[in-house]
């Protein structure tokens, strides 16, 4: 009998590849169809975003935060406003607090629907993309209203946001959210008990709690795993401590928990976008600081002193005292930070992204190992990772 | 003051002895800074001991204070998911390498790997300490204050050779750089040139200028 020499193979996976959500290249070393060692190479969207802002003043640095994860923009720039805002030690007025929470938690439901479609789409499901995309262009339309930006939005400003909703616009959101339900319904039917949905992702690259924490898991990853651990509650910020919402927690970590605690968090965001429409106070939606937030075009018209802090912001911005902070938020992928070091200057002096898509898929090594090849698109789907803010 | 913050730093400091250099509370977040060498030791102590179980490492990064001896910070912002607190530890290297804490988070291996690709701070024990987000075969390491922001060489694809070749960066209008800092606000006490003032009295009150 021959004795026939096997000999591992070396597959590269991407960088364009459809499962790769992006630009993902992965030098997989496979032992047959089984996955020995996963390596991912990334940075092949590096745009320098830190470097960049670090020549920017701090008002410019926002619209650089919308295009880290382009699929949930608003909750990025909520990070990096709250850690100015920290810096500058000024308070936000009520209003623009809800009005924050209300788009973060579009912004997170913006981000559900794609990650859970394209997930869906990428074990072999093609109709959950097609129907709750509408949705989608539903929320994106929330946000055009309101800022005039399906996507990048740069709506969240250093003191409070850059404009008061417009009328009628909480009725409809709140009309919405009578129906999305609906759609989520639709949406479980097809996958959540689906036979081949399952045997896709149950028991798919489970992570258990020691290994979810000292890989630095964070946001629905870690749930799944069965830590209950929510920035939102455990450390609020903005006007989160006054809302009523419950942590989906999954049990196994499973790629399929992945996808069921993501399904009930939709369900958890429209509570809260529920209580921050009804509870919205009226008011002011930024603050009155003059050296932050620049004055009302009506009053620039009759005072000079205005016309300067106008003149001095839009040119010079804004001086944060000098010092550090690090500031996180609970974005749809994970906890969002921002270490920011500011020098006194009108500057970040160090403005470093902390993305949690960065951590997950640095696990894929750990996640992938002894899967088969298929698996591994389950898995990068499961993990919701976005190039934008891994490559930053 | 936050007295639980007050606590933990009593509890690092007593415990941790001489490596810790300094400590601070600002803005209620706490910041420690320790010596290069036992990075490790602290990083095993923070995450271990009852009173600290800070299980996750959430970031690795590095800073650069060019004017320094000792130039680049490494930061390191942990979590403590049991107490709900973070804690936030430095090292300081002029370029000599720093212990890896790989062998202690493993998450430490990417963020480290980027450190030394944007800084070009080595870490001694990581064992895959390449290049994380830059080009393969860039050289230079960006996020350094003396990089500049255009960088030194620009891609394009070449019709010709049927490529993608590297050139030097030509900038068809020269870099703008806008310096809108007003001498009345936000300037440091001290104006460059003033400091030749305080040096003609009789002591220097300052070591340093600006």
């Amino acid at each position: 009998m021959s004795q026939n020499q096997i000999k591992n193979m070396t597959l590269n996976f991407g960088p364009q590849h459809p499962a790769a959500h992006g630009v993902l290249r992965m030098v997989l070393e496979m032992d047959g169809e089984i996955i020995d060692r996963a390596d991912p190479h990334i940075g092949l969207l590096h745009r320098g975003t830190e470097k960049l802002i670090e020549h920017k003043t701090y008002q410019q640095a926002t619209p650089y935060f919308d295009r880290l994860d382009y699929v949930a923009p608003q909750n990025q720039e909520h990070a990096f406003v709250l850690a100015a805002e920290k810096l500058l030690g000024i308070e936000v007025p009520e209003r623009a607090q809800y009005i924050r929470v209300l788009y973060c938690e579009i912004g997170r439901i913006l981000n559900h629907i794609l990650n859970v479609c394209s997930y869906a789409m990428d074990v072999g499901a093609m109709t959950p993309m097609l129907w709750a995309f509408e949705d989608r262009e539903r929320l994106m339309e929330f946000c055009e209203r309101v800022s005039g930006a399906r996507m990048h939005m740069n709506y969240f400003r250093i003191g409070g946001v850059s404009r008061d909703m417009p009328d009628g616009l909480a009725e409809d959101i709140l009309a919405w959210i009578e129906q999305y339900p609906k759609m989520i319904d639709d949406v479980e039917t097809l996958l959540t008990e689906n036979r081949i949905f399952k045997q896709r992702t149950v028991d798919v690259a489970k992570v258990t709690v020691a290994q979810a924490l000292d890989w630095g898991f964070t946001g629905p990853n870690l749930r799944a795993s069965g830590v209950a651990w929510d920035l939102r509650k455990s450390q609020p910020y903005d006007a989160y401590d006054k809302m009523d919402f419950d942590i989906p927690v999954g049990k196994y970590g499973d790629c399929y928990d992945r996808y069921v605690v993501r399904m009930m968090e939709m369900r958890e965001s429209l509570k809260i976008m529920r209580q921050a429409i009804e509870q919205m106070p009226k008011g002011p939606v930024m603050t009155e600081n003059r050296k932050v937030a620049s004055p009302p075009r009506a009053e620039m018209k009759t005072s000079m002193e205005a016309l300067i802090h106008h003149f001095k912001l839009m040119t010079e911005g804004m001086h944060v005292p000098a010092g550090e902070t690090y500031t996180a938020v609970e974005a749809p992928k994970g906890e969002f930070g921002v270490y920011l070091v500011s020098d006194g200057t009108n500057k970040p002096y160090r403005c470093k992204i902390r993305a949690p898509g960065f951590a997950h898929l640095q696990a894929m090594d750990m996640m992938c190992e002894g899967h088969m090849l298929a698996d591994a698109v389950a898995v990068i789907g499961s993990i919701d990772i976005v190039f934008g803010e891994i490559d930053r | 003051m936050d007295p639980a913050l007050e606590e933990l730093k009593e509890i690092v400091t007593s415990a941790m002895g001489a490596s810790v250099l300094d400590t601070s509370i600002r803005k209620g977040e706490l910041a420690i800074e320790v010596k290069r060498d036992d990075i490790e030791r602290v990083l095993t102590y923070l995450r271990d001991n009852v009173n600290c179980q800070f299980k996750q490492l959430i970031d690795l990064c590095g800073v650069d204070y060019p004017e320094r001896e000792e130039r680049f910070d490494v930061v390191y912002n942990l979590l403590s998911m049991t107490l709900n607190r973070r804690i936030r530890v430095k090292v300081r290297t002029s370029g000599e390498p720093v212990p890896s804490v790989t062998s202690v988070f493993s998450t430490a291996g990417w963020f480290e790997r980027e450190c030394w690709d944007m800084f070009g701070v080595p870490f001694v024990g990581n064992l895959d300490l390449r290049r994380l987000l830059t080009d393969y075969g860039f050289e230079g390491h960006p996020l350094r204050k003396d990089f500049p922001l255009t960088g030194f060489v620009e891609m394009r694809y070449d019709d010709e050779k049927k490529r993608v070749v590297y050139e030097p960066v030509k900038l068809t209008q020269e870099f703008r750089t806008f310096d809108f800092l007003s001498p009345w606000e936000g300037q440091p006490d001290l104006l460059p040139g003033d400091e030749k003032a305080e040096q003609n009295k009789a002591e220097p009150s300052k070591e340093k200028g600006a």
